[in-house]
């Protein structure tokens, strides 16, 4: 039920990335299927590719045709883009401390001490992808006492909601990929207090999960709209939206694909590092 | 084996300071029997104040008459009139952006999944990973400059003399919002079936080649049948996906088109007068109804799933 929209869904399979499958029967069949495939993939990567060049396209071009950097100089010193960037960066730190310091704890003391609850935790984190955002934020703006609403950090707090699935499920497969057990036993069999087995034993462990985790949420707060636009905080997506593209229409396509690019490139650099790491962890 | 381990005595027990031998824990009071589910205390309040409350404050608000006082009028008024119209578009839209890209999906899924190709499955894997993750303001605008009014397939098209519009095609209308959605639905479908594509185990097919049965039987008798449920619990996934998105759809019309979530917004931001103050939590309170109906669809067709893959 993940509200792809907002783009913090459906980031929890991306957390759970298939691996590479092993390879298909040979034979007469897949030579008479060989045609269907070229032609599906061909529309497919047309649908995919076509919009992606058409948006590089605009992002370098001026609005006189030519093609030169000038719209993505113009960007940062477009009308509030400097301070919609200061916010989202502002949010996005506060959204990663909140969400490591409430669910990283959370999450190793469960494995440790209260397997039992997995399931209740698996319930209560699916949560945020069933329920809409745009529902969630209209109770949120109902209920929140006054001083709430008038911070921007409100947003922070709900992110950390919307960023739970995710964030849960690949601390939960980190977690149960070590030997948690084993370690904490070591660790304190060695004279481990309880926050040095912690700090110097089991985040160690499970840094590529945390890593991960962590970026998916900044991908995420940076590309947020539905919360921030109706709590009226003018973030990166909101600027884009609300700027008068009738001077330059360009500058708007340029800014989303900013946007687009460096969440693609850091995205694709995490999944591969995941890939390989887990490569070598299978020997 | 989960519920031993959480009461049996463990080592490790001693160091959180709760002690830990069964036959003392039964005879321990409830709430030093209680006290180790505090570690979790943290995160049940902060899920309790972000998602119930605001939940049930939609649910309050949306049996809340306007000088107070409980009434059904509110959610009366929502099955009638535009607020239906909204419902009905949503549905609509949600049925098309899941059915479609939902067969589509299966199609790219299959042909990449039986390319010899390690390349392509990784490239096409990893690609979906993220694509399935992008709608909202950046996808708009993509589409912007793909299919807006001086769009790069806009004009590539116009230049062989076909012109969308005539065609009835609109960037900023319902079929505009139903090719932006099928961006990310997509790649969302291709990420769900992958894992029933690869429980297809090859030793069906070929127990099927042996006793001489063609390809279209093999797919028609064992291979349908098998997917079958995975592909409905995907294109379930899909369906809410496409029901509750907002900013896609509302960067895109800049609101005009009649949505439910996007009714919600515009009563968030005032922009709706009715005669029914919480008009918009009536709105919210039948989108919840509808997605958990789908979430119970969900989990009875994933049951049937996990009766043939793993």
């Amino acid at each position: 039920m993940a509200p792809l929209d907002a783009p913090s869904a459906g980031l929890e399979l991306l957390a759970q990335e298939t691996a590479p499958v092993p390879t298909f029967s040979t034979g007469r069949a897949r030579r008479r299927i060989r045609w269907w495939r070229g032609v599906v993939l061909v529309l497919t990567a047309a649908y995919f590719l076509i919009p992606i060049y058409a948006g590089l396209r605009f992002s370098f071009q001026g609005v006189d045709g030519h093609y030169s950097l000038s719209t993505l100089k113009e960007l940062p010193k477009a009308q509030g883009f400097t301070a919609a960037l200061w916010l989202s960066t502002r949010l996005a730190i506060a959204t990663v401390l909140v969400a490591v310091f409430l669910m990283v704890p959370t999450t190793i003391y469960v494995h440790l001490r209260l397997p039992r609850l997995r399931r209740m935790m698996d319930v209560i984190t699916v949560l945020p992808i069933v329920i809409p955002p745009i529902v969630l934020i209209a109770g949120v703006l109902a209920v929140a006492p006054l001083w709430l609403k008038a911070s921007p950090y409100l947003l922070s707090l709900m992110y950390v909601i919307l960023a739970m699935p995710f964030i849960y499920r690949s601390l939960d497969a980190g977690l149960l990929a070590i030997d948690l057990k084993t370690l904490s036993e070591a660790s304190r069999s060695l004279g481990g207090r309880w926050y040095s087995t912690m700090l110097r034993v089991v985040l160690p462990n499970i840094r590529p999960a945390l890593v991960s985790a962590a970026v998916l949420t900044l991908a995420m707060v940076f590309g947020e709209y539905t919360m921030a636009s109706l709590d009226l905080w003018t973030t990166v997506p909101v600027w884009i939206v609300q700027f008068n593209g009738a001077a330059n229409g360009h500058i708007q396509i340029a800014a989303a694909m900013a946007g687009l690019v460096v969440t693609w490139v850091v995205l694709t650099v995490i999944v591969s590092l995941d890939r390989s790491g887990r490569r070598r962890a299978r020997g | 084996m989960d519920t031993l381990e959480a009461t049996a005595p463990t080592p490790d027990a001693a160091a959180s300071g709760v002690g830990a031998v069964a036959s003392i824990e039964t005879r321990r009071p409830w709430w030093r029997r209680a006290a180790p589910a505090a570690g979790v205390a943290p995160f049940l309040l902060y899920a309790t104040l972000g998602i119930g409350i605001p939940t049930l404050g939609v649910l309050y608000y949306a049996f809340r008459g306007n000088n107070g006082g409980w009434t059904t009028a509110n959610v009366a008024a929502v099955v009638h009139g535009i607020y239906l119209i909204g419902f009905e578009n949503s549905l609509k839209l949600a049925l098309l952006t899941s059915i479609i890209p939902g067969i589509l999906g299966v199609f790219v899924a299959y042909a990449i999944h039986t390319s010899r190709s390690q390349w392509l499955r990784r490239m096409t894997a990893t690609a979906s990973g993220v694509l399935a993750n992008f709608g909202g303001v950046n996808l708009t605008f993509m589409f912007v400059a793909t299919l807006g009014s001086t769009g790069v397939l806009t004009l590539w098209l116009a230049a062989v003399h076909v012109h969308l519009a005539s065609l009835g095609f609109q960037l900023y209308t319902f079929s505009g919002v139903a090719v932006v959605y099928m961006y990310f639905q997509i790649p969302l479908m291709v990420l769900v079936i992958t894992p029933a594509l690869v429980g297809l185990r090859p030793s069906w097919r070929e127990a099927a080649e042996n006793m001489g049965a063609s390809s279209w039987r093999y797919w028609r008798h064992v291979g349908i049948p098998v997917l079958m449920p995975s592909v409905l619990g995907g294109m379930l996934l899909l369906f809410g996906s496409a029901f509750a998105a907002y900013a896609t759809a509302q960067s895109l019309t800049t609101g005009i088109i009649a949505l439910s979530p996007i009714q919600i917004g515009n009563f968030i931001n005032g922009n709706v007068f009715s005669n029914y103050q919480n008009i918009g939590y009536a709105i919210a309170f039948g989108m919840l109804v509808i997605l958990a109906a789908v979430m119970i669809l969900y989990n009875y067709v994933q049951r049937r799933a996990s009766r043939w893959l793993h």
